[in-house]
């Protein structure tokens, strides 16, 4: 059963993330797809995260398809006009990618090629309208197709917004313009994913919350300053700073909350993000009892 | 208004390397209200100028830069002094710098980088809100532009990104995204924005456009 049946069927799902290399070394990348072989559902494959120069994210999503796993390809609308992120979904339709995450994508001035210009030729819910344009058989001007592609389609949120209204307004248009499942901006606190599930009850959505293990408080207080959308409690960074293994009680937190989600079923999976530790992920599914 | 800035003086007189008798035009519009091509501007540049040993025959302030007949007309009656120059230094709009290139049969130099179409909002103090997209939005986001003020120019509401109302690009800039939000709960018109946005017409913006009006 795949990773759209098992959502659909109301399973918990459970996903994880990887990056393309930097590079055409695609052995870590293999290594980590091995070890998650079977355990997690699906996996994101991130389009030039951070706007940083890397493989891309189709050509990753192939990789991990031919190592057995079922990618979830990330497109962004920075580096793509209309034309080429049609033409990239339906490659990846050829080359049997079936699940889809649309985004905005962060702007070329926080990358490595801060030069660059961004395109936002479309955004994300632009991204969803095309491809669902595309599933039923044409391109986004009507043009007909030889053959049109299936897809998955989902979209990120932030809940801890200000406005939130702002994100559920956009909520409502992505899964108008055909997003079927939502993964969501890292959360260490559970009330804010519980007022957030409060806030979206009657929009009868698929929820997979964003879960990062942390690997010391630095970090936890480095994304609180940096990273929009991400609030890590002072109780937790207490936790990790008194801890002697910081990797450890990262995940041991990280596992503590998946469970309680699990166990209360406030969302419908959780969304692993492991950040350059995916060796990390295997471990953490241990932990959970997965 | 058109904003612009000085370039470097340096810059200029790499331009200017090999000229030695200089004209300088100015703006009387947008480029006197930046301080950029005014007749204390053109006053102050050519002292520069002559500091730096050039000889500046001659400088007027056009009224406007950008007005091709107004433009003619005014040179016109600086023949002689643009007739001993090797050179013009426009101080005006990157537009304004071309009228006066296709009027004139020598070098023409812009003196100005021209940045964005704005407002002042006191002295000094310029904000980019207008890209001259070719279909105005205005008419549903509260009178904020969200392909200029969004640093994304996004059309169906915010990235992710934003912290306590500012941009993630930029946090010195508000969220366009907020910022018509606020406005329109206001004008209570918040269901303006459920409408899904297509993606914009970019050919409307295709350059390089004119315009002729019929009459
Ligand atoms: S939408 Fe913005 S860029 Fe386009 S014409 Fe209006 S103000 Fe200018
Ligand atoms: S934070 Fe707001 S203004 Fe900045 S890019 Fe995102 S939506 Fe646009």
């Amino acid at each position: 059963m795949n990773f759209k049946e098992k959502l659909e069927r109301g399973d918990f799902v459970i996903t994880a993330e990887m990056a393309p290399p930097k590079g055409i070394d695609f052995n870590h990348i293999k290594e980590c797809a091995r070890a998650l072989k079977g355990r997690v559902d699906a996996v994101n494959v991130t389009d030039f995260q951070s706007a940083v120069v890397r493989a891309s994210s189709l050509g990753g999503a192939k990789i991990l398809l031919d190592e057995g796993l079922e990618p979830i390809m990330q497109i962004t609308g920075r580096d793509r006009n209309r034309i080429a992120i049609q033409g990239e979904l339906l490659s990846a339709a050829a080359l049997g990618i079936q699940n889809v995450l649309a985004l905005t994508g962060d702007h070329p001035s926080i990358g490595d090629h801060p030069e660059a210009r961004g395109v936002f030729d479309m955004d994300s819910v632009n991204i969803l309208q095309a491809a669902t344009k595309l599933m039923n058989g044409y391109d986004m001007n009507g043009h007909e197709l030889s053959g049109a592609p299936q897809f998955f389609l989902g979209a990120s949120v932030t809940p801890l917004y200000d406005p939130l209204e702002l994100q559920i307004i956009k909520i409502k248009k992505k899964i108008q313009a055909g997003a079927k499942f939502f993964q969501t901006q890292a959360v260490f606190d559970i009330k804010i994913i519980k007022d957030f599930m409060k806030r979206v009850e009657n929009l009868n959505i698929k929820v997979l919350v964003g879960v990062i293990p942390l690997k010391s408080a630095g970090m936890a207080k480095y994304m609180n300053n940096n990273v929009p959308g991400i609030c890590v409690p002072d109780e937790i960074i207490d936790r990790m700073q008194k801890a002697q293994d910081k990797t450890k009680e990262g995940l041991t937190i990280a596992a503590e909350f998946i469970q309680q989600i699990r166990e209360e079923k406030i969302c419908d999976g959780v969304h692993v993000m492991a950040i350059g530790a995916e060796e990390n992920v295997a471990t953490l599914l241990d932990m959970c009892g997965f | 208004m058109i904003i612009s800035k000085q370039k470097p003086f340096e810059e200029i007189l790499n331009f200017l390397e090999d000229k030695q008798n200089i004209f300088i035009t100015g703006c009387s519009l947008c480029a006197t209200s930046c301080m950029t091509g005014g007749k204390q501007q053109i006053d102050e540049m050519k002292e520069r100028l002559e500091q730096s040993g050039k000889t500046v025959t001659g400088s007027t302030v056009l009224d406007p830069s950008c007005h091709k007949l107004q433009v003619r007309a005014s040179l016109k009656k600086c023949k002689a002094e643009l007739e001993d120059a090797d050179a013009v230094l426009c101080m005006a709009c990157g537009d304004g710098a071309q009228t006066v290139a296709s009027v004139v049969k020598i070098p023409v130099y812009p003196a100005n980088d021209t940045l964005f179409i704005g407002e002042i909002e006191r002295i000094g103090q310029f904000y980019e809100a207008c890209k001259a997209c070719g279909q105005c939005e205005l008419g549903w986001t509260a009178g904020v532009c969200p392909i200029t003020k969004c640093a994304k120019s996004l059309l169906n509401g915010p990235c992710g990104g934003a912290k306590n109302g500012k941009c993630e690009v930029n946090v010195e800039n508000d969220c366009a995204w907020i910022l018509i939000y606020n406005k329109l709960k206001e004008q209570d018109l918040l269901d303006t924005l459920l409408e899904i946005k297509d993606p914009k017409d970019y050919s409307k913006a295709a350059n390089p456009r004119k315009l002729v009006v019929g009459r």
